[in-house]
């Protein structure tokens, strides 16, 4: 049957829950979420990845234990509506507050919520060094290649040619240097246990990357080290592009360069340019 | 401390290691700090001190990671210090003013490079509207007993309050006892985070902007103006100062910290002669006690300000008499070739001829 | 008249929709498609017709968590059209 013909189809009633007998398999949001409402832009990649983590949270029957160290960026947002002990901290300096948290709390699952900007500009030391010293704790990164909460700007990961306010011909390596894959530096690191790299760009990737999140909490809660899980997110305002490019850009621009895949887990080790190297899942 | 107790026993201590001892005796469970002269020795004392208590010492990959880790410690609710000396805490700025507003009882020990914070540790060098209470002990023996203060003022008033030693401090040895102090029942810290009320609809969340969970954002004015009103009360209820011979002095020395137990000895040993000098010593830096020096002070006719630094505290030395007293520092630079504020100045002889150069 | 099964359903919170539309080719079988109408925010927001596998796609893609997804216990079948092919 073509669009067109589906189009002539008629429109069902979706306002309300099924009159016909059916049992559901998808809420609207998870649990730990007292609210949908957020202030991030439509298309915005980073709630797609919020709902992720705090899925496998409540699914690791970790709720009561969990305590998040937030960031500063546009996910700061959720910590209006999460449903998680959390605590607000400066620009990049989640690590070593998670730290603190962490020793004190051996028992809790401590978690960063920080975005590339964040993680990777001003917080770089901080988290080498917790990955370094193997804290048990996971380091969420919510990678879009750009900060977006200031309205766009060049980062850490921003890709050769990406164009934003403070590289409006393109990002250029003589005149700004290149991308830090921030994983590749984390999962050589002897106290790394579990380091990955996922994607929110399609349901696949999606739901690749809930399977990462709970394999990195999983290592902390067995206590064998560091983990970090970073998560290619959409940001269409900061990368000023219509809406519904936002997952093609992402999956094509920073994916290109940002490959997804696990890098550390255990004794395995490999590099971005590896999983590059292997045939891309999933080309739209 | 009963009189049925046994009295504890005094042993010989370098400043550094009295202060960590006090601190742990005081119930401090976590530490965190980057060496730096001349703090090191605390930060070495935490690492030895700790871990048989079962607290963590972490010396950290730079100063801004060490508050990092001081501030997730203090949000679990324990008692969590940092320190350094001067150029480190400079480094801490900006967490120190998130922290404040954050209402975390951080204790901050400041092993100062001489007498060259003290701007810095009274105004801050972070952002915004912020205040430390800061107590500097004129030696090991009051900083024994200004330690467990702190910690005991920094959870009444959920707030940071730093105790300002230097290099002198830190390396004079001298008879102490460590004892557990007593103060008045403290309300249970049910801010701290624990991740148990995750789920339930109510999580703690920690911050310093005054978020509400009522889903609509963050109150900073309703916050800060709280916070300010907390100030004013503290800058009110915590001032803290030692005096002698100020009823009828014709000069009255101003100092702080180990500097002053030069001038407090030479103002005994001028009054012993005769000289009708007396002496004033703010123990709290932040509040500075303005109003109490103002009535020490208000009969004599010059003040010398007595300070090892280009002119720091004379600034609140000025606000407090407000011109009625004529003021003049007698102090200045004084530092040997480290750099580390072991200046000529720090000898009783070199004091007596300065204080004696400003008799009226 | 055509049948056309359905193995599942949404139900959509209308005014949570920020009319993104990444929903729309997020859906395998493509039973996704924007309004005209727009909802209270000023958005357009997805319609569904039938065909829907309960596959859930459209939640996981969605930004603003509008969707909630449903599995029928029988197939629902759906006749038509009307001497189409």
């Amino acid at each position: 049957m073509t669009a067109a013909d589906k189009r002539s189809l008629p429109v069902l009633d979706i306002a309300a829950p099924p009159s016909q007998a059916a049992h559901l398999v998808g809420d609207f949001r998870p649990e730990l979420l007292r609210s949908s409402e957020h202030d991030l832009c439509p298309g915005c990649g980073e709630p797609v990845a919020m709902r992720l983590a705090l899925e496998v949270v409540q699914e690791l029957g970790c709720a009561q234990r969990a305590i998040c160290s937030v960031g500063i960026g546009c996910y700061t947002n959720f910590t209006l509506t999460m449903d998680v002990d959390s605590v607000q901290c400066l620009h990049g300096r989640a690590p070593s507050v998670a730290t603190g948290i962490k020793r004190m709390r051996p028992e809790s699952l401590c978690f960063t919520l920080q975005g590339d900007g964040d993680m990777v500009n001003e917080g770089l030391q901080e988290v080498v060094h917790a990955a370094a010293r193997g804290e048990r704790i996971t380091c969420i990164m919510l990678n879009n290649g750009v900060f977006g909460e200031t309205g766009g700007h060049m980062t850490a990961t921003t890709v050769l040619g990406q164009r934003t306010k403070s590289s409006l011909e393109g990002r250029d390596a003589g005149y700004h240097g290149h991308p830090i894959l921030i994983a590749d530096l984390l999962a050589p690191l002897g106290g790394a246990a579990y380091v990955a790299r996922g994607s929110v760009y399609n349901a696949a990737a999606i739901t690749a990357t809930k399977r990462m999140l709970r394999h990195a909490f999983q290592a902390q809660l067995d206590g064998r080290g560091f983990s970090f899980v970073e998560i290619l997110t959409m940001c269409p305002t900061g990368w000023f592009i219509p809406v519904e490019q936002g997952p093609q850009y992402l999956h094509e621009v920073l994916g290109a360069v940002h490959g997804v895949g696990v890098l550390r887990d255990g004794d395995q080790l490999r590099t971005t340019r590896e999983l590059l190297a292997e045939p891309r899942k999933g080309s739209r | 401390m009963t009189s049925t107790a046994p009295a504890p026993r005094r042993q010989l201590m370098a400043g550094s290691e009295a202060i960590v001892a006090a601190a742990v005796e005081a119930g401090c469970r976590f530490f965190a700090g980057y060496p730096m002269t001349p703090f090191t020795e605390v930060l070495e004392a935490f690492a030895r001190r700790l871990p048989p208590v079962g607290g963590v010492c972490i010396n950290a990959e730079s100063e801004i990671e060490a508050v990092g880790m001081a501030w997730g410690a203090l949000a679990t609710g324990a008692r969590a210090a940092t320190g350094s000396t001067g150029q480190g805490l400079s480094l801490m700025m900006e967490s120190f003013s998130e922290i404040a507003r954050a209402e975390l009882p951080l204790v901050v020990i400041n092993m100062a490079r001489g007498q060259y914070d003290y701007t810095q540790a009274t105004r801050g060098g972070g952002h915004g509207d912020y205040r430390h209470l800061v107590l500097a002990p004129i030696d090991v023996d009051e900083a024994v007993d200004l330690v467990p203060l702190a910690f005991d003022l920094a959870d009444r008033w959920r707030n940071p309050v730093q105790i300002y030693g230097d290099y002198l401090l830190a390396h004079t040895v001298q008879s102490v006892a460590v004892a557990p102090r007593a103060f008045p029942p403290l309300p249970a810290k049910d801010w701290a985070v624990d991740g148990s009320l995750g789920g339930t609809g109510r999580a703690r969340n920690i911050n310093s902007l005054g978020l509400v969970r009522d889903l609509k954002g963050i109150r900073p004015q309703e916050l800060w103006t709280r916070l300010q009103a907390k100030w004013d009360r503290m800058a009110a209820e915590e001032i803290r100062f030692e005096a002698e011979h100020t009823a009828d002095a014709e000069l009255v020395v101003v100092a702080f910290g180990s500097l002053a137990k030069f001038a407090r000895y030479v103002v005994r040993q001028l009054r012993a002669e005769g000289r009708a000098v007396g002496y004033f010593r703010p123990i709290t830096l932040w509040p500075f006690p303005k109003v109490e020096l103002d009535r020490a002070a208000g009969g004599c006719r010059r003040i010398a300000v007595l300070e090892q630094n280009a002119g720091q505290m004379v600034e609140d030395v000025l606000l407090s008499v407000l011109g009625r007293v004529e003021t003049v520092s007698i102090g200045g630079i004084s530092t040997d070739n480290s750099g580390f504020g072991v200046g000529d100045l720090l000898n009783a002889d070199e004091v007596r001829r300065r204080i004696e150069g400003a008799l009226p | 008249m055509t049948a056309i099964v359905s193995r599942g359903t949404v139900r959509l919170d209308v005014e949570a929709c920020k009319g993104c539309a990444l929903c729309v080719p997020a859906c395998p079988p493509r039973v996704l498609s924007m309004s005209t109408a727009r909802n209270e925010r000023g958005a357009r927001y997805p319609e569904l017709v039938p065909g829907c596998t309960g596959c859930g796609a459209c939640r996981l893609v969605c930004p603003d968590y509008c969707f909630e997804v449903y599995k029928f216990d029988e197939p629902v079948v759906h006749e038509v059209g009307g001497g189409e092919a």
